[in-house]
């Protein structure tokens, strides 16, 4: 099998995801040149650009664009983490079921603890739907591997039904929770189901960047006991690994990770599954190379993804977890298909 | 932790009134067994008797009563990546179902060691040239076949406990491999060749210990036959002296005779 070299691999997504980048901050109603766009992000006022286009690039533009590449980094990086947690290719926050208990976090936070959240807010600047969130996520992840685990691997079965389970009570409880929700409560509710990548609000921009990089710097120290786990617990315990912490660590993160990206931009799904799938046959299985590609082609796949939603459409936009649900779905159904003896 | 350097008379293992119950059942019951460097120890018994629960017991995965010492020191004591450079454990099968190259499996037999990547690939190579599966170094290891996959497996095993002859060190580390059933996938020619270079490794200051079935295989390779039946220790010594027909019917209800090999004068059960 043909292996590209990691360098050209890192090299090409790079220049590829600047690309994006340039054109996702020249498209949308108003089309601005490259150029333009490039002055406008690094020169500022004095490159003589007009100054509604500069507060378009850099109020709404390049917000929405940053949230793209750190939501989409995340859910690349967590589903190649997940899918070696579970050793199972088919693992992916959103259809083992960790969006859906994230986002049942979420609708907690947005509906019945409002008052709470919104003292937090002022108090530590950070609301409670992020960890809200998180803690859905972290405990629907423990909750499907201790449901789907056995000697040897998982068992695939168990963990998409579990998946379905859990999304289908947690869509019951938001949708009991819009019956106790006031007026304002249930319009930052749907707000937020649509997926709001829009709103790009600095803070979120922020703390999904953030957790971007620290999620990528934490999972790389466990790359190569991630490679090693791959051959079976008992293998990577012989190893010298310590397998309950690996195990109780990459829970916690990927949750963290899939907390934070259902917290800031609603249920994308699929990317988290297509991404790493893609790195591996390009790259192979090993975690050393996977993590990074898988984080770099996750932002790259959601931005574009993202334009895509923006412009197919125009002047109205779809929400992007309708195109990353198109692209993905056939693509799971494919692996389903391709993969059918060994369920 | 490093234990102090043991003496070369002092076994690499010991378990003494080693015991493990799972429920009610009793697995293992008040086993008493040591293992001296340079020798090849096989582990028979019928299905059942313990014998892959006692590896367990050995490589940490299941808790015990009683205790076990490793190179001198507690089982408890010793740090799990120190430990790994010196115990090296091949498992009856594996499910690796992601397509890692053959090289790469084996390269993860060096997860504990902290080394250049230029070392941990001479290491690598050597490694799967004594397993003799150099051949298959750039093919995807889930699409080997069963044989295979288990010689490169016991490569990645050799290349965790690899150690090469440096000036710096007079002698090298003593170390333990437990191989189970580790034949069970081979034929006959791969079945020879494997006890051969767990013998070979044997006489390079390691204890091999072998979960085996074939009874054959075991006289002609192990120095020392140890013989489980029910968690109890039930024989233990050469050859010769624990494949008697009466032993063999009492433990596998099967009436065998025991005849001599022609050229080595081994015992071999028919």
């Amino acid at each position: 099998m043909m292996r590209l070299p990691l360098s050209w691999l890192l090299a090409f997504t790079t220049a590829a995801l600047a690309l994006l980048l340039l054109g996702s901050l020249a498209t949308g109603p108003m089309t601005l040149t490259l150029g333009e766009s490039l002055r406008a992000l690094f020169a500022g006022q004095e490159s003589g650009i007009e100054s509604h286009k500069l507060l378009i690039v850099q109020e709404i533009r390049l917000p929405r664009t940053l949230l793209c590449i750190a939501v989409g980094g995340i859910l690349g990086l967590c589903g190649a983490v997940m899918q070696g947690l579970f050793r199972n290719p088919l693992a992916d926050p959103g259809i083992i079921g960790v969006s859906g208990g994230a986002a049942l976090g979420a609708a907690l936070a947005i509906v019945l603890l409002a008052p709470l959240g919104q003292q937090l807010q002022a108090t530590i600047g950070v609301g409670l739907l992020p960890l809200l969130a998180f803690l859905g996520g972290a405990l629907t992840t423990t909750l499907v591997y201790l449901l789907g685990t056995r000697e040897g691997g998982t068992s695939v079965t168990v963990m998409l039904l579990a998946g379905v389970a859990i999304t289908a009570l947690s869509g019951a409880v938001i949708g009991l929770l819009t019956y106790l929700a006031d007026d304002q409560m249930l319009r930052n509710l749907s707000l937020w189901q649509m997926g709001t990548l829009a709103a790009g609000k600095p803070a979120d921009v922020a703390l999904a960047l953030l957790t971007l990089v620290a999620l990528l710097w934490l999972f790389m120290r466990d790359a190569n006991p991630l490679n090693a786990l791959l051959l079976g617990e008992g293998e990577a315990r012989h190893l010298g690994v310590n397998v309950q912490s690996l195990k109780r660590r990459l829970i916690l993160l990927t949750a963290a990770g899939v907390g934070v990206a259902v917290a800031v931009s609603g249920m994308i799904g699929f990317v988290g599954l297509v991404v790493p799938h893609l790195v591996r046959l390009l790259a192979g299985p090993n975690h050393v190379r996977l993590l990074p590609l898988s984080a770099l082609l996750g932002a790259a796949l959601l931005l574009a993804a993202d334009m895509l939603a923006r412009t197919l459409l125009a002047p109205a936009e779809l929400p992007v977890g309708i195109i990353t649900a198109l692209l993905g779905a056939p693509f799971f159904i494919w692996l389903l298909v391709k993969g059918r003896r060994a369920l | 932790m490093q234990p102090l350097s043991s003496s070369l008379s002092s076994p690499l293992l010991s378990c003494t009134r080693l015991s493990l119950r799972r429920g009610q059942r009793q697995i293992l019951d008040g086993l008493d067994l040591s293992l001296e460097s340079g020798t090849l120890t096989a582990l028979l018994g019928p299905n059942g008797a313990g014998k892959s629960s006692l590896l367990k017991c050995l490589t940490g995965e299941l808790e015990y009563e009683g205790s076990i010492t490793l190179f001198g020191a507690d089982r408890q004591q010793w740090d799990s990546s120190q430990l790994a450079h010196r115990l090296g454990v091949l498992p009856q099968s594996s499910s690796l179902n992601f397509p890692f190259l053959c090289e790469e499996v084996v390269a993860m037999g060096r997860l504990p060691h902290c080394e250049p990547a230029a070392r941990r690939d001479e290491i690598v190579a050597a490694a799967m040239t004594h397993a003799g599966v150099e051949h298959l170094a750039k093919r995807l290891y889930p699409g080997l076949s069963g044989g295979e996959r288990q010689r490169v497996q016991f490569a990645r095993v050799l290349a965790q406990i690899w150690q090469a002859p440096s000036p710096t060190e007079q002698a090298e580390q003593p170390r333990l491999l437990l191989l189970d059933e580790p034949t069970s996938a081979l034929d006959l020619k791969y079945q020879h060749q494997l006890l051969t270079m767990a013998r070979a490794l044997a006489s390079r200051n390691t204890a091999v210990l072998v979960v085996l079935h074939d009874l054959n295989l075991a006289a002609r390779y192990a120095d020392r036959l140890v013989m489980l039946e029910r968690g109890k220790l039930m024989a233990d010594g050469t050859p010769a002296e624990v494949l008697t027909p009466e032993l063999i019917a009492r433990l596998y209800d099967y009436p065998a005779k025991v005849i001599h090999h022609p050229e080595s004068g081994l015992p071999m059960v028919v």
